[in-house]
């Protein structure tokens, strides 16, 4: 293999995409709830980055928001001084958000959305992050969990569809 | 930073709220909301007009002010969400369950008219 086709190799990742600059940024963030406001902030540029339309810059905010405070009240137990790592990678046609936690595993039951009809207080943003997102994977790692929220730039799409 | 303000007007405990409200400031709004239905208010106005962002645990709060409220007759109401916050409430189905108004004037006007 040459030195090109092992690039193409290593970056493409399954993709038929052409080789692109992509452009990742991390947040090291402790477990606590006032830091939640800044991760928002700094997802909130990126997304205008990708060229996001405000509605879809609000619901990934809103699902990256959801994810780490579940990671704060359930994998961490509500410990304010525990690792958070959000790992947001401008994709082609949008964005990639990795959330990596150290803390208790998310079991199968817990990462299921609940029932809506089931007015309560609680519970409800599981649903938010999938209703939002075009795609969501755990993995539980041999400590603690990765979550991958993947958003698409609608615009793009239609814009594709247009031509 | 989040600011409440509660007022009264025409019998009604108004709450206006300015600033996100998160998985950090939910827990000032609770306060102030489940006070007041701890003191059986009979009708609660929640104003959002000054909210920019609402997730879950705001959403959670509010569901849990609607159902104190229901225990003893009294209302909760809410008017002025922003259309990020008005989309958590769609998202949620919860639109069809809070009676939501445009305006205070439009939520104090309806006070006594949906039981």
């Amino acid at each position: 293999m040459n030195e090109a086709s092992k690039r193409k190799h290593s970056n493409m990742e399954g993709s038929s995409a052409p080789l692109r600059a992509q452009e990742t940024v991390q947040f090291r963030v402790s477990s606590d709830p006032k830091m939640l406001k800044i991760i928002r902030a700094g997802i909130a540029h990126l997304c205008d980055l990708t060229g996001f339309a405000p509605e879809q810059r609000n619901q990934t905010m809103l699902a990256v928001d959801e994810a780490c405070s579940n990671i704060i009240k359930y994998a961490y137990d509500g410990q304010t001084d525990r690792l958070i790592i959000v790992t947001v990678r401008l994709i082609e046609n949008g964005i990639q958000i990795k959330l990596r936690d150290f803390g208790k595993k998310a079991d199968e039951d817990f990462i299921k959305p609940r029932d809506l009809d089931d007015i309560r207080p609680g519970g409800l943003g599981v649903h938010l992050i999938r209703s939002t997102m075009d795609a969501v994977s755990y993995t539980n790692l041999k400590q603690g969990n990765r979550l991958t929220l993947t958003k698409y730039n609608r615009s793009v799409h239609a814009g594709n569809r247009d031509t | 930073m989040l600011e409440i303000v509660t007022r009264e007007k025409d019998k009604a405990s108004i709450v206006s709220i300015s600033g996100d409200v998160d998985l950090y400031s939910s827990p000032q709004v609770r306060k102030v909301i489940i006070g007041l239905t701890e003191r059986k208010a009979p009708v609660v106005v929640v104003d959002l007009q000054a909210v920019g962002y609402m997730d879950s645990s705001g959403i959670a709060t509010l569901v849990e002010g609607l159902q104190q409220a229901g225990k003893y007759k009294g209302e909760l109401k809410l008017f002025g969400l922003t259309a990020a916050v008005r989309e958590v409430f769609e998202l949620s189905r919860l639109d069809k369950v809070f009676q939501i108004y445009q305006t205070e004037e439009a939520a104090l006007k309806s006070v006594g008219k949906n039981n």
